[in-house]
């Protein structure tokens, strides 16, 4: 199932991903 | 005026932004629950008065809100920032005000080729703006609101980067 049929699951999706890159820029950054 | 521009820039920046997103989050939050109802109320009026006369208003705010939010960003970037130096991540500039600004920039980016090129067009096709049939109509409307919940899903880390170039990161 896509998580992005559902609200919840896109929230969720969201958040993940704000953590995720979040890490990235962190690296990039070198922060 | 240098120094109002700016402030100016801002200013509208967020006015356009909040109109944007705001009606992002209403398609994705209260209209698309809303037309799911009202298709399956059978008693009820149905869904066509939100396709008549809400939907294509909401659309027209929603699509050159984008647009304004999105070059008042640019040029907000290029003043205050770098614009380049933004969209490679401050890469080799050791600027992490600009790599958090640029992760911003480019998650607004794509949302603005989202609601441009994917949700728009089909949108029109599910509206009947454009001619389009039952197949047509029903993969466009599959296209058109993935997009949006793409957008939907990405404006949670964009809000993030966006502020936290100025206030900091979450952790």
């Amino acid at each position: 199932m896509n998580p992005l049929d559902t609200i919840s699951g896109t929230i969720i999706a969201g958040v993940v991903l704000a953590f995720i890159l979040t890490y990235v820029i962190k690296l990039i950054a070198g922060v | 005026m240098e120094n109002f521009i700016l402030p100016l820039d801002r200013w509208v920046h967020f006015l356009s932004g909040i109109t944007w997103i705001g009606l992002l989050y209403y398609f994705n939050f209260v209209q698309v629950p809303a037309l799911a109802a009202a298709n399956a109320d059978k008693g009820g009026p149905g869904p066509a008065a939100i396709s008549k006369y809400v939907a294509p208003r909401a659309l027209l705010w929603f699509r050159w809100a984008a647009v304004v939010t999105w070059l008042s960003g640019a040029i907000y970037l290029q003043k205050f920032y770098s614009l380049h130096g933004a969209f490679t991540l401050g890469m080799g500039q050791h600027n992490p005000a600009l790599t958090t600004i640029g992760m911003g920039a480019w998650l607004g980016t794509i949302m603005l080729f989202n609601v441009w090129v994917l949700i728009w067009p089909n949108q029109k096709k599910v509206l009947g703006m454009v001619a389009a049939t039952d197949e047509e109509k029903a993969r466009a409307r599959r296209v058109a609101f993935l997009a949006s919940r793409t957008n939907t899903m990405l404006s949670i880390p964009m809000l993030l980067f966006m502020g936290a170039a100025g206030h900091g990161l979450l952790f």
